[in-house]
């Protein structure tokens, strides 16, 4: 009996122990490739050289297209994500009645459920057409379009946890602010924005990850050409974009240019690693503030 | 003198609320927006013969048929190697392990496994399973790649559900002489199981969407025939629906539509499941 039960608990210790397993197979696989990698291609080229044109003849290795890139789509979700879902997250939890904010958060959360291969269709086939009717020499694959669509699917994340860190702060600091007479608009911003600051802060952090990471809407609807522009109406190539162009096509093993998937993950994951400990480290900062 | 005051921070108040209104609105709408331009799209193209087609050059005549067997069976793999792992570590961390260094670190590991985008785990397939294990680009490789990417979610999903099962009935059935695992097979897992479920589900959702991954370790874009065994090579519909956009004939993009059709009433169907059972589940259960 005794041994029994000391080994199943042996069998689900190892079990928790794959995800460990998980994390360090990610960065040995990234970083065996990538060191082969910068033993061609100079680390200095890598960082500096403004073209990224590994499958061609005149090979460049120069990371910064990608970067543009991912960073001009990122910035176009978060500026477009943060104020509505901001907004929409104080709307809720501030004016509406419970009633409204019960039928209307589900809802929102649907945006995160849908497929990322169908918002990369809506980009393309929807928002850029409708788009080009304003901005006429936008281009049919564009940064914009891909950037904005991006935007609508993070809204939730940033609406449903800035919501949860607003309805967290104690009701006092509400009560004490409408005793002193201040209007719902001057309680939201001057006392409970500042007071739930920290969720916020994270809820915008995790976004940004997400949208770095996000691969088929760009894939679909940025085009898979490697510029380096920050204008949204050119069409751009993000790192992403780039991992799966490559996996697509017939690039020989061993070679390269395949390693420049590696090299280019290994970029991607730090990003979004570092920015995954920050927030998480803000967690454990602030979390219990008000407990 | 106070009246004045007062009268610009409340037009202000109201301002803000009519706007923070409208822009609810407006977010809802972008729902509905995409769902009418899809649904009136793609609904012209769903007939019987959509689902029993193989994939054609002719869009008229591709269907989806090698798409929803090889999504189907992916899953089937998935969930068999995720479900039983993914439920063992997360009973373990919450049960047994004692709150010292190592649980911190694995607790910390699992949150950032959860923010690693998916098209990194594509590569870690593909070197571990299609290229180290030598499976190729078949159905198994990317359903043990798909496993790793759904893990976290299981784990925190059984973490939560066993979390809100009271103290108060371990203490009972350790009470009775019943041993730890006993007290976890017996009390706290079936107490937790509308939890885990809805977690299972809503993992299960997240991987009928995943594109870049599949795309990543080989999964084909043209397959016209159904896998038979986890060796073979297989298609998803997330995969026909992009190698479908990707085509510049219109007649394709009424079959992306139609695909995504398909592929959205699978997903809200799961997350429409898992709200069910986590309302059913909190209904029934109050301790």
């Amino acid at each position: 009996m005794r041994t029994k039960e000391k080994m199943i608990e042996w069998v689900m210790m190892a079990c928790s122990f794959i995800t460990v397993l998980t994390t360090i197979g990610i960065i040995l696989v990234l970083a065996i490739d990538t060191v082969k990698f910068f033993q061609e291609v100079s680390i200095v080229e890598f960082f500096t050289d403004t073209q990224w044109t590994p499958l061609f003849a005149d090979k460049h290795f120069g990371i910064l297209p990608l970067l543009s890139g991912t960073l001009l789509t990122t910035t176009i979700a978060i500026l477009f994500a943060v104020p509505l879902g901001l907004t929409i997250a104080i709307y809720l939890n501030e004016y509406a009645t419970s009633k409204f904010t019960s039928m209307v958060k589900p809802i929102l959360e649907i945006l995160a459920a849908i497929p990322t291969v169908v918002y990369g269709f809506f980009a393309l086939q929807f928002v850029t057409p409708f788009l080009q009717t304003f901005i006429p020499d936008l281009r049919g694959f564009n940064a914009l379009s891909p950037g904005l669509v991006m935007g609508v699917m993070i809204i939730p994340y940033i609406t449903s946890f800035s919501e949860d860190a607003l309805r967290a702060v104690p009701g006092s600091l509400r009560e004490a602010s409408y005793g002193m007479g201040a209007t719902k608009f001057q309680t939201a911003f001057k006392v409970m924005i500042p007071a739930a600051s920290s969720g916020i802060i994270i809820s915008v952090i995790l976004a940004i990850s997400r949208a770095l990471g996000e691969t088929m809407i760009v894939a679909i609807a940025a085009g898979q050409e490697p510029n380096l522009t920050f204008n949204p109406k050119e069409s751009v190539e993000t790192i992403t974009t780039y991992i799966v162009q490559v996996s697509m096509g017939d690039v020989p093993q061993d070679s390269l240019e395949y390693r420049t998937i590696f090299a280019a993950g290994m970029t991607l994951f730090l990003f979004t690693f570092i920015l995954n400990n920050i927030s998480f480290w803000m967690r454990r900062r602030f979390q219990n503030k008000y407990e | 003198m106070s009246k004045r005051k007062k009268s610009p921070a409340r037009t202000k108040d109201k301002a803000f609320k009519i706007v923070a209104f409208c822009l609810t609105i407006f977010a809802l709408s972008i729902l509905a927006v995409l769902l009418i331009d899809i649904f009136s799209r793609g609904m012209s193209r769903i007939n019987w013969s959509f689902f029993t087609n193989l994939p054609s050059r002719h869009a008229e005549r591709s269907g989806i048929l090698t798409a929803l067997a090889g999504m189907l069976s992916l899953l089937f793999f998935t969930i068999i190697i995720a479900l039983p792992i993914g439920i063992a570590a997360g009973v373990y961390l919450q049960e047994y392990s004692v709150k010292n260094r190592f649980a911190k670190f694995v607790e910390i590991n699992i949150a950032n496994l959860a923010g690693v985008p998916s098209v990194i785990y594509g590569i870690l397939g593909l070197q571990l399973f299609v290229r180290l294990a030598g499976f190729g680009n078949s159905l198994i490789a990317g359903a043990l790649t798909l496993a790793l990417l759904i893990l976290p979610i299981i784990i925190v999903a059984t973490r939560e559900a066993i979390r809100a099962v009271p103290n108060s009935l371990r203490e009972a059935s350790y009470g009775m002489g019943a041993t730890k695992w006993q007290t976890t097979k017996r009390v706290v897992l079936p107490s937790a199981l509308g939890g885990i479920l809805t977690g299972i589900i809503l993992s299960i959702s997240r991987a009928v969407g995943e594109t870049a991954p599949l795309l990543v370790i080989g999964a084909l874009v043209y397959v016209p025939f159904i896998p038979e065994g986890p060796r073979d090579q297989f298609t998803t519909l997330p995969i026909q629906v992009f190698n479908w956009v990707s085509r510049p004939q219109p007649g394709f993009v009424l079959n992306a539509a139609a695909g995504i059709i398909v592929l959205l009433l699978i997903t809200f169907l799961l997350n429409g499941i898992a709200i069910y059972i986590r309302n059913k589940w909190y209904k029934r259960i109050k301790y």
